[in-house]
């Protein structure tokens, strides 16, 4: 059985509200609040990009996880939004907590569940014995094209997750994982292209609800399982209404997804989506919960995982700062401002 | 910057490993290879500096570099680390007006500078108010 020993989250401070967004596009911002169901975003700084970001969430992760960073044998980062498109974010997170020298390391890209691909990646090899612990990173500092209905959920953030074989220090047992995955165009971004691309409405029923419904009724057949069976639900979250949604068709309550559901008060932060839903219910939940996440990407597939809460929850979640803790520690920026940090005006 | 002198001051820019002299007890950053007090006789080894400190002086950057000047207003600190010496950082994430003397810091991994569009990235420490 594989374990998580150590979690960690990160989000940026900074915050632009959706009202203001839509303010500028000439939108009713009351109807797309509404729709999306996401009130405000995470904007990153000027100096933070998605390195920063994994590398923030990996030391409260290693904080957690109360080892020698030396022992990790492999860092896997999951994102779409890579600061370099040739070197590795990997190495230099590898180099900013110290764990260079004997180390598997590359970069997943699977939209916005490369973290969870790099989890299932650790898994293996911890499992092939090929490694003691190691680290799977799911971040983003997303991009939606100006005026472009990305623009009100593209988001920053990320979580890391240090994974070993169960011992007494771990947090929470992955007890299966599972993926979907097809050829669904519903979102791309060809190389050179600085602004993705989506297929609007395509990107729900054939594609999100498909990918994410799918995987998670093949977890709960596997492993046998009643939507009562489990105490927190996490799906990837593009917006809030389709993670609601799509826990409502499964026959889940409000209340099994509302304590991971934190695109309303951040966005989408693609890889770190479903991934910070897990954080915040890991800073909550008891030994003994049961946690079904199911992550999406576009393009497309889902992975899901089937997680028991373990003791060491109890004496490691107040070692570090908590998800909506975090999510709390704001301050908002004006659209001016927003441009500026996203890089979305010519600058001299 | 040059990529070869970045990469070399790597250990120190992300991890702030410092240089300590166990013969006189000094700590020194950035490292040392030899200790400015006993010369030869020293006795220089590496130190993991602490990632908190707090402001010991500072003053407000508002006429900056061509670089740095879409960051303007920002406070350049002196720190005074828990088991160091005095470090210059910048600061970050915070507003002038809440910056003071004697607030607690705490290090955070930041993007210091890009080598235009198509260079490198050049990462290190900068320090946010902890409280």
């Amino acid at each position: 059985m594989i374990s998580i020993v150590g979690y960690g989250s990160y989000v940026p401070k900074n915050r632009i509200k959706t009202s203001e967004i839509a303010k500028i596009w000439g939108k009713d911002p009351q109807n797309v609040e509404r729709g999306l169901g996401v009130y405000e975003k995470s904007v990153p700084s000027l100096d933070e990009d998605t390195i920063t970001i994994a590398t923030a969430a990996t030391k409260y992760a290693l904080k957690r996880a109360g080892i020698d960073p030396e022992e990790i044998g492999a860092i896997y980062v999951g994102s779409e939004s890579h600061p370099y498109v040739v070197k590795p974010s990997g190495t230099v997170v590898a180099a900013a907590i110290g764990c260079e020298g004997e180390l598997k390391c590359a970069d997943y890209e699977f939209a916005c569940k490369a973290g969870t691909a790099a989890i299932q990646n650790v898994m293996g090899l911890i499992e092939g014995e090929y490694i003691k612990y190691g680290l799977a990173i799911g971040a983003d500092t997303s991009q939606g094209a100006p005026g472009d209905a990305l623009e009100y959920a593209a988001s920053a953030g990320g979580a890391a997750f240090i994974l070993s074989k169960k011992n007494k220090d771990s947090i929470a047992t992955i007890e299966e994982t599972l993926s979907y995955t097809t050829d669904t165009p519903d979102f791309w971004r060809r190389e050179y292209q600085h602004y993705p691309q989506h297929g609007g409405r395509f990107t729900g029923e054939p594609a999100y609800f498909k990918h994410v419904g799918t995987a998670t009724k093949m977890m709960m057949d596997r492993m046998s399982l009643n939507p009562d069976d489990l105490d927190y639900i996490v799906f990837h979250m593009p917006n809030a209404k389709f993670p609601v949604n799509m826990a409502k068709k499964l026959g889940f309550s409000t209340e099994q997804v509302t304590q991971g559901l934190v695109v309303s008060k951040i966005g989408n932060t693609y890889s770190g989506s479903s991934l910070l839903g897990l954080t915040a219910v890991l800073d909550v939940a008891k030994p003994g919960d049961k946690i079904l996440m199911s992550s999406y990407g576009s393009g497309a597939g889902s992975d899901s995982f089937y997680i028991t809460v373990d003791d060491a929850i109890e004496k490691k979640r107040d070692m570090c700062p908590k998800t909506w803790d975090m999510i709390d520690n704001k301050r908002y920026i004006d659209y001016a401002t927003y441009t500026i940090y996203r890089k979305k005006i010519l600058m001299r | 910057m040059s990529v070869p002198r970045f990469w070399r001051e790597i250990p120190y820019r992300y991890r702030l490993i410092g240089s300590y002299c166990e013969k006189c007890n000094e700590t020194f950053f950035p490292p040392r290879e030899i200790c400015p007090r006993c010369r030869r006789s020293g006795d220089i080894k590496d130190i993991k500096l602490e990632e908190e400190g707090e402001i010991f002086s500072y003053t407000v950057i508002r006429t900056a570099p061509p670089e740095f000047d879409v960051q303007t207003p920002y406070a350049i600190a002196l720190i005074k680390l828990k088991n160091g010496p005095l470090i210059m950082s910048q600061l970050t994430d915070c507003e002038m007006d809440d910056v003071k003397i004697g607030k607690k810091v705490r290090m955070v991994f930041r993007k210091i500078s890009e080598d235009g569009e198509a260079g490198i990235i050049n990462y290190g420490y900068k320090f946010v108010l902890a409280e």
